[in-house]
């Protein structure tokens, strides 16, 4: 089939079954959205902002594990989207993100909206392909959906210059991948394997330690088998939320700079860490050297470059978590004995006693934990919840009640603002039958407000809730906390009325002050089914807690803050 | 031990592609890594390039290296730390007012030769293990050299 480079770009699309893609046009990629307007095979979806369209696209392939399709024009159109690349490669989402480009003859002129884009990308995606020539297009769009799914996953950047677009060749789809560079291990060594129940067996106080591998896996019901057949407990990092039950009584909870005093303790108590897709991020494991001192570390994770990247392996195991789990729960049923854990059960569970996570109610004001606990209450399991970053996301991450993965979606390596809201218009896209809500702050929500309007447009009924303090919360604690109640420059008391927004785009907007206001805004707002605003009024001043200062050890955690 | 720097060589064969040469250089300098020198050529007949890289690392962080630039997709083979066989070139300008017959049984005993006479300088250039050719560079002195280049170094597994 001779057809041109633009239309190539359709049919792969329409090959790898693709049903949306988030985007917004300009110059260089015109030829191919005149091939979208010809096509009724999948939506587009027009977002206001490049970034938008990448981190809906991220909210979309989290939510359903599929690639995410993002598409841009070239320079301003790819340097908004670059957020959004790394974003995907911190967090591992698969997305396949294609650019228009000045044509061929043109680059390395300083063209106009010309930018060297895979230069740029070059640093934060999996993989980037400049594509040269159309006769190359379907080898690399194929190769692109590939390796964005395959191994590790991540975003890959695929740049198209114009003329290239325009370029007729042949289209065959039909090929298979054949990357003789690229072979990921997805196995597990058996001997490995083998070793490291032999190391369970032994133990008298193992860890599971989940990541965001596990979800990504789709690994979380063999997690659940293999954690109910052993009896041996859980800490989740932010990325693995979902995976355990939060009622599992297996489960102690998030791990990490925020985590609770139990799992920060279970860490650092274990003699054995079985680290399941996790990746030894800084904010879970604070000062190195103190990091789960006492234990041997087995390690599963399908990216070789993890496995003993921060803390030494003694039993590396390059493999899917969901292959290993398997084996590991065929060799455990007979091998590993779940009674020998019982007394590490219940000193977890005087840690869990000693500092449960909590907090006070006091004053007029409400809590924002309580805003978070009670919108568990009321949707639980029937809301897919998204968050931007900063305060409002711990407390999302320790008081709500997550029940299955993927039904948490937050920006965590990268931790970017104005993630929430395109990233929860993704998930509403891609499960339409649930709520999507958005936990955002005061901050985070104006990174990325005019997505109100293609909220209102495509009726992506996002409800979007606001624990708003009036300060830039996260940032406004640590200069409570390490420089000496010095607020530079996060005092946000000068603020939009978020009603009235809301209202001018077409949606809802509520202000809540009181626990029955609130409770009647989210019944309105949930049944109304339109993009709303619910703007929380919480108290000013609290506190993240319990807080591991960056750089400090696990165990030692800040448990309250006493006004100075 | 594992955290002690040392020299390291490690080579690269890639696929012959474009923007390969700065995927590597960019892992370098974007994870932090130093490169000392760095040789790439195509490997005749074949898809492929070879790059050999000089670097100095702790144990871990060599592999730690090793690790990222497999990953890279375009990467087919890391050899690091094998049994290498290394060598490495070197030119060095010397004005002519120095003596020939001097210059010449110098870099002779380095596997050199005098490669180019001029009327003001000419040109000596030797080729050995990475070792010798400091060690030339060196005794070479005496002769006032005008300037040198090094060719960085290529290496081979046994």
């Amino acid at each position: 089939m001779q057809i041109s480079g633009a239309q190539m770009v359709i049919e792969a699309l329409i090959a790898e079954e693709v049903e949306v893609v988030f985007g917004y046009p300009g110059g260089a990629i015109m030829n191919v959205y005149d091939e979208i307007y010809k096509q009724r095979s999948f939506q587009h979806i027009l977002t206001r902002h490049e970034q938008a369209a990448v981190h809906a696209a991220e909210g979309y392939a989290k939510a359903t594990g599929k690639v995410g399709v993002a598409m841009i024009t070239s320079g301003p159109g790819f340097t908004n989207a670059v957020t959004g690349l790394a974003d995907a490669y911190m967090d591992s989402i698969p997305l396949v993100v294609i650019s228009g480009q000045v044509p061929m003859s043109l680059i390395g002129t300083d063209a106009f909206q010309e930018i060297d884009a895979v230069g740029i990308s070059r640093s934060c995606t999996k993989h980037n392909y400049l594509v040269t020539d159309a006769a190359d297009l379907p080898r690399i769009l194929k190769e692109a959906f590939y390796i964005a799914r395959t191994g590790r996953p991540g975003p890959v950047h695929v740049d198209i210059p114009k003329d290239v677009t325009a370029q007729i060749a042949k289209f065959d789809y039909s090929k298979e991948v054949e990357l003789e560079s690229y072979k990921p291990t997805t196995k597990g060594n058996a001997r490995q394997i083998k070793k490291a129940i032999e190391a369970i067996a032994a133990s008298k106080r193992p860890l599971l330690y989940l990541g965001g591998g596990v979800i990504s896996s789709g690994a979380a019901d063999l997690v659940r088998e293999f954690s109910k057949l052993t009896q041996i407990p859980a800490v989740e990092t932010l990325m693995a939320l979902g995976t355990l039950r939060y009622d599992d009584p297996l489960l102690i909870s998030m791990l990490g700079m925020h985590g609770s005093y139990a799992a920060n303790m279970a860490m650092s108590e274990t003699d054995l860490v079985i680290g399941l897709g996790a990746r030894f991020d800084d904010r879970v494991t604070g000062k190195l050297s103190e990091f789960a001192k006492n234990a041997q570390i087995i390690h599963v994770d399908i990216d070789p470059a993890s496995v003993s990247k921060l803390v030494h392996a003694h039993f590396p195991i390059v493999g899917d978590v969901k292959n290993v789990l398997k084996q590991m729960i065929l060799l455990a049923s007979k091998q590993v004995d779940p009674a020998r854990f019982e007394s590490w059960h219940n000193t977890i569970a005087n840690f869990n006693k000693l500092h449960p996570l909590s907090y006070k109610e006091e004053g007029d004001r409400l809590k924002p934990q309580w805003v978070v606990e009670r919108i568990g209450q009321l949707l639980g399991d029937s809301a897919n919840i998204s968050t931007d970053v900063g305060q409002h996301q711990m407390w999302t991450a320790q008081f709500y009640p997550f029940t299955r993965p993927r039904q948490w979606i937050s920006s965590g390596g990268l931790g970017t603002m104005g993630f929430g809201f395109p990233a929860a218009m993704g998930v509403k896209r891609a499960d339409m039958e649930r709520v999507s809500i958005n936990i955002t702050g005061d901050g985070s929500i104006l990174m990325n407000i005019q997505e109100l309007m293609t909220a209102v447009e495509y009726k992506l009924p996002v409800v979007n809730i606001i624990l708003n303090n009036n300060f830039l919360g996260m940032v406004r604690q640590w200069q409570t906390l390490f420089y000496d109640k010095r607020h530079s420059q996060t005092d946000l008391s000068m603020q939009p009325d978020f009603v009235k927004l809301a209202e001018a785009f077409g949606g809802v907007g509520y202000r809540v002050n009181t626990k029955e206001e609130f409770d009647a805004a989210l019944k309105d707002a949930v049944e109304k089914d339109v993009v709303a605003i619910i703007d929380v009024v919480v108290n000013r001043f609290e506190n993240v807690l319990p807080m591991v200062p960056a750089g400090g050890s696990l165990f030692n955690m800040m448990l309250e803050y006493k006004e100075k | 031990m594992i955290d002690q720097t040392e020299r390291r060589v490690i080579s690269v064969i890639v696929m012959n592609e474009a923007s390969v040469l700065s995927r590597i250089v960019g892992l370098f300098s974007g994870r932090g890594y130093n490169i000392e020198s760095l040789t790439v050529a195509p490997i005749p007949e074949s898809k492929y390039s070879r790059i050999t890289i000089v670097t100095a690392g702790s144990v871990r962080v060599v592999e730690q290296i090793t690790k990222q630039l497999h990953k890279l997709i375009p990467v087919l083979k890391v050899y690091e730390h094998a049994d290498l066989v290394e060598t490495e070139m070197a030119l060095v300008k010397i004005p002519m007012s120095e003596s020939l017959g001097d210059v010449e049984a110098l870099t002779h005993a380095y596997n050199g030769r005098i490669l180019d006479v001029g009327s003001d300088t000419m040109i000596v250039m030797v080729s050995d293990e990475p070792m010798r050719v400091n060690h030339f560079l060196e005794a070479i002195k005496r002769f006032h050299p005008k300037e040198i280049v090094r060719s960085g170094s290529v290496a081979l597994e046994r």
